[in-house]
């Protein structure tokens, strides 16, 4: 008993550490990309290391009140949730994690748990910028999970199943990717996943022009410091999620790598060469042609 | 083990070396001088390579860029600024008036010496320095950091009665918060 408990405890670490080296080195490459198509060289690949560190070895850190203390709190317990969720290698073949039947409807709420909790710790700073960051984002978020939640109501609907181990079973037997056999969902799922990353066009959060920063315009030092760590590991468990639903998962670390990569680059490549979206452009944007896919994708589910 | 001042040596050398690469700038565009920081950071000079980079808010930001003269009236907001900025950070004078004066020598409104009123760690001259001249300047705060030098706040922690008195000096109508770290 205390053997198995140690030995998920030991998984959940390393799983941990995979995830947040993955998910900074990921975005110091996101960082390299967009000086590459702006004609510059940019900051090496491991720029996001140093500036965690940086965050992590600052001296002083002001709060203003409990809540906000726990703010960035709440978005590291929800990255790491959701990564202990995620299964990261098919067939269980990374060290096993905490999913059961109807994971996939957990995930949902768990995912959202984060944002709100941080919107509520911005909201105790007082600052305007955060509480219209904030605004923005839960207006951001009504528009992305249509769309997204559409896509994952299909998928259970085709497959009769809320388990994502199940899901990636499926793929497994039948040698076809959930890609190819529900293409709709596909389609809606990536676009959702522009606003999840929220890089521009859909960066109306966080811009930092405008907004200084939005919801995180107080939080500096190790505050800053955890919600960067608390980014990374969620942007690799999101990336994760969908190499298993419908990448067909992934066999070794080597190819959840590539695929997880390919996948970011989309967000990416969309970003560099977009501008800023204002909110109502933005919500507008989720609910035309991504909740239309994700219709399509339900309909397919359902008759065919 | 873990205190003894041997291993400290060695979490200062990596902490040095990850606050000497990741300086995130927030230009206190005063004067004249914010229009060279644009060239800085985009594609000709390109200071993001050296790890140089724009922060949104005082608390996220390490060192204060102070690009050009300071009036009485702007010189307050500067000092709220600095004080909002979390430990350690660095203060950047840009340009010849933030050291005498420069054009403004006998002006009744600006301020002349800024390390008066708060610790500059480098001071970069020119009227106006070119881009070249800010990225010899970020060099400069860079070797500062990874020798330890780069102690402004701390002396500005040590002598806050001095600086305050001269700060007292030339705003009359101080309505301000007290310094609490």
């Amino acid at each position: 008993m205390l053997k198995e408990i140690l030995y998920y405890t030991w998984g959940a670490v390393v799983s941990f550490v995979l995830a947040f080296s993955v998910g900074i080195t990921y975005m110091g490459l996101n960082r390299k990309v967009t000086a590459r198509v702006q004609n510059r060289i940019g900051p090496p690949w491991y720029q996001n290391f140093l500036d965690v560190i940086k965050l992590g070895s600052k001296k002083t850190a002001i709060h203003h009140g409990v809540m906000h203390h726990l703010g960035p709190a709440f978005l590291m317990v929800s990255s790491v949730m959701s990564l202990l969720i995620i299964p990261i290698l098919n067939n269980g073949r990374f060290y096993p994690n905490l999913n059961f039947h109807g994971d996939l409807i957990f995930l949902l709420y768990i995912m959202t748990f984060g944002p709100l909790g941080m919107a509520l710790g911005a909201g105790q700073t007082g600052n305007p910028n955060s509480a219209i960051g904030v605004t923005r984002g839960l207006a951001q978020m009504a528009g992305f999970e249509i769309p997204w939640v559409m896509a994952l109501v299909a998928l259970m609907i085709q497959y009769k199943t809320t388990s994502i181990v199940d899901l990636m079973n499926i793929q497994a037997e039948t040698g076809r990717w959930l890609m190819f056999s529900s293409p709709f969902a596909f389609i809606a799922a990536i676009m959702a996943m522009f606003g999840m990353f929220r890089y521009s066009p859909f960066d109306i959060v966080g811009a930092p022009s405008e907004l200084a920063s939005g919801p995180m315009s107080e939080n500096g030092g190790k505050y800053l410091f955890t919600m960067m760590s608390s980014g990374s590991v969620f942007a690799f468990a999101k990336l994760t999620l969908y190499t298993d639903l419908f990448l067909g998962g992934a066999d070794n670390l080597l190819v959840l790598v590539l695929k997880t990569f390919v996948l970011y680059m989309i967000p990416v490549l969309y970003g560099v060469v977009n501008p800023r979206y204002r909110t109502e452009q933005a919500v507008r944007w989720f609910w035309g042609w991504p909740s239309f896919f994700g219709l399509l994708a339900i309909l397919q589910a359902s008759f065919f | 083990m873990i205190n003894d001042k041997e291993s400290q040596k060695i979490v200062d050398i990596i902490q040095n070396f990850a606050r000497k690469h990741s300086l995130w700038v927030l230009a206190y565009g005063t004067g004249c001088g914010a229009i060279e920081i644009p060239p800085t950071m985009t594609s000709r000079y390109d200071a993001e390579r050296l790890g140089v980079r724009g922060a949104a808010t005082p608390r996220q930001a390490d060192v204060l860029l102070i690009t050009g003269y300071l009036t009485t009236k702007t010189l307050k907001r500067v000092i709220r600024v600095y004080e909002q900025m979390q430990d350690p950070k660095y203060v950047i004078g840009f340009g010849s008036c933030t050291i005498n004066g420069g054009m403004y020598f006998d002006s009744y409104n600006t301020i002349k010496a800024l390390d008066r009123y708060l610790p500059v760690d480098v001071y970069i001259n020119g009227c106006m320095p070119r881009p070249e001249a800010v990225l010899k300047g970020f060099a400069k705060l860079q070797e500062l950091i990874q020798a330890g030098k780069a102690d402004g706040s701390k002396k500005y922690k040590e002598n806050l009665e001095w600086y305050r008195a001269n700060q007292k000096e030339v705003i009359p109508v101080w309505r301000m918060p007290e310094f609490n770290w």
